[in-house]
């Protein structure tokens, strides 16, 4: 029990007691000092859902807000992060230079989001002497005018979601392919020899057997999605005006920008709840393997 | 594929089949390398730029400086010393080591608690750590903020951040180490125990050797993770001179938003920490950033 005890009081001090501040100030006004002040009940949150456009906007089509924002995100970064990786992780272990390859992909992971950002930021640069992606296309078409990828409402998120999807395939691509190589060779090589083909062999044999490492990645990035700030902090302050902003930016916004303290934690009471389903099935998956990892 | 290469007899690997075999697989070697060029370019930009001159990057793009060779240190010159970038490097130093070596020490001696010592609402208590690995940082910023700055202004010195960063690496910390230690060999442990050692030497002298690979591989995911981080620092160090190079950049680029030949000095320098680390510990950092992918 001591061994355990300064861990917990740790835990217990930073971690608990805070999320319980966090949950009860979600139904006050709040303060400067971030008291318990002016009882609001539910109001914050039917601001959030009902009155904020910022925020959730079903008004018009398509609908907007940092709410929509992560939905564009959850669809986009996900379905583009699982596809690049899933195709580098399968057709890399039929190469020679496999290393190489997965080395370069895999190196975005370990930069911070802040160099993330000014890399990207290059990239997407309007200036037809600095951004690679606009010289790139003008190359091409010389007709084609440099575009502000990240100046206009339509196109920001998307942008933001690119960068970052380069910065997370490697993770994706790294735990497939280890599964990959997993995969006893007798059963592909029995299905060669009754003269499966390789499209078959990969939906029929491959898909299945990756099930797993495909959900603990698809979870990854799903987490990912809803913690996702630096970059856009980073990058666009969540705008042009509000058009880039996530729930995680919002709370930062609310709460240290606009000096809402008890709106912002009633964003990042919603935060808790999108990421409590994933808390209980990380905890049932626990306790029905009693080892994972 | 290997297995298909040997399943061929040598005989029938004759030069056409190998060009046959060659235009087939094609596609797959344009797809991987166009992939892999394009996953690169962006980041060679950023280091070719922060070696040009700042004329240079105002005239052309950055992939004319491949042909015409005119590199210069100067960037990394104004950047340390003019704009306090070497002042941020030491300090993300500052806040990085002791924010990794304290939840690896702690994590550690809780995972040898719940691997080899029963005490009561173990598996309990255990539970709680596995839910509490995602939680949120959001739902601690305000909390925390209030708490530092009521107890000896931990907002104005860097006990708040370590504090802070610890209590958010235990989690993983005590449910990665649990999980190893608890695949050490039970005979080992006994012995030791008939032989009169006590749990703190047990630990010390048996657990932790036997568990370098695992305690590496979290201490390198600690610590990338606080030296990449950008939100912790933003709101629990609010004293410009002790910010970590997370939190300078983008001052940097809301009052030198121009000057890219800065800039990409600036986002180098904090690149080449984890890439050093990235280079020179590739199993570890892998193993470690693997493990981690259960907290993200």
């Amino acid at each position: 029990m001591l061994f355990v005890l300064p861990a917990l009081v740790v835990l217990a001090i930073f971690l608990i007691y805070p999320a319980y501040y966090t949950i009860r100030l979600a139904f006050y006004e709040g303060d400067f000092h971030f008291g318990f002040f002016h009882y609001l009940g539910i109001q914050n949150f039917k601001e959030l859902l009902t009155n904020d456009k910022d925020f959730l906007d079903l008004s018009k089509f398509p609908p907007s807000g940092a709410l929509i924002n992560n939905v564009r995100w959850v669809i986009f970064y996900i379905s583009l992060s699982l596809l690049i990786g899933l195709g580098l992780a399968v057709l890399a272990v039929r190469v020679r230079y496999e290393r190489a390859v997965k080395t370069a992909i895999f190196v975005p992971m370990a930069i911070s989001a802040t160099a993330v950002g000014i890399i990207w930021l290059f990239v997407y640069s309007p200036s037809p002497d600095m951004g690679v992606l606009n010289a790139l296309l003008h190359a091409f078409d010389s007709g084609f005018h440099p575009v502000a990828w990240l100046g206009r409402p339509n196109l920001v998120n998307y942008a933001l979601i690119f960068a970052y999807v380069w910065a997370s395939v490697g993770f994706v691509m790294v735990v497939l392919s280890a599964a990959i190589k997993g995969i006893p060779a007798e059963i592909m090589e029995a299905a060669r020899v009754d003269g499966a083909g390789e499209w078959n062999i990969f939906r029929r044999i491959m898909l299945p057997m990756l099930s797993l490492p495909l959900s603990v990645v698809t979870i990854w990035l799903f987490i990912n999605v809803i913690k996702v700030f630096d970059i856009i902090y980073v990058m666009t302050g969540g705008g042009p005006g509000t058009s880039s902003r996530v729930i995680a930016f919002t709370m930062y916004e609310e709460t240290f920008q606009n000096g809402r303290p008890g709106y912002g934690a009633a964003v990042a009471v919603i935060m808790l709840v999108l990421i409590a389903p994933v808390m209980v099935l990380n905890v049932r998956r626990f306790r029905s393997e009693k080892v994972v990892a | 594929m290997t297995t298909v290469e040997q399943a061929v007899p040598l005989a029938a690997r004759t030069r056409s089949e190998r060009l046959v075999r060659f235009i087939t697989r094609t596609p797959i070697h344009i797809g991987l390398i166009g992939i892999a060029v394009i996953w690169l370019v962006p980041t060679v930009g950023l280091a070719v730029t922060s070696f040009r001159k700042p004329n240079n990057i105002a005239s052309s793009g950055w992939w004319h400086a491949l042909t015409q060779w005119d590199w210069t240190l100067h960037n990394y010159g104004s950047v340390i010393n003019a704009t306090g970038m070497g002042h941020a490097w030491v300090n993300s130093v500052i806040i990085t080591v002791p924010a990794t070596i304290l939840p690896l020490t702690l994590g550690a001696l809780a995972a040898f608690g719940f691997a080899w010592v029963p005490f009561p609402f173990r598996d309990t208590l255990f539970l709680i750590i596995v839910a509490l690995m995602i939680v949120p940082i959001q739902t601690s910023l305000v909390p925390l903020l209030k708490l530092f700055a009521q107890h000896g202004h931990l907002n104005n010195n860097y006990y708040g951040i370590w504090l802070a960063h610890t209590a958010f690496g235990l989690p993983l910390a005590v449910f990665l180490l649990r999980n190893f230690f608890i695949t050490l060999p039970k005979d080992l442990i006994e012995a030791a125990r008939i032989d009169g050692a006590s749990n703190l030497s047990i630990f010390r002298r048996i657990v932790v050797p036997l568990s370098v690979p695992a305690l590496a591989s979290f201490g390198i995911f600690q610590f990338l993770w606080v030296w990449n981080d950008l939100l912790m620092a933003l709101i629990f160090v609010s004293d410009p001179n002790k910010q970590p190079m997370t939190v300078r950049i983008p001052y940097l680029l809301s009052t030198y938003g121009q000057e890219y030949n800065l800039l990409a000095a600036a986002a180098f320098l904090l690149m080449i920490v984890p890439l050093i680390v990235f280079f020179a510990l590739q199993r570890y950092f892998v193993q470690g950033l693997l493990a981690g992918s259960v907290k993200t």
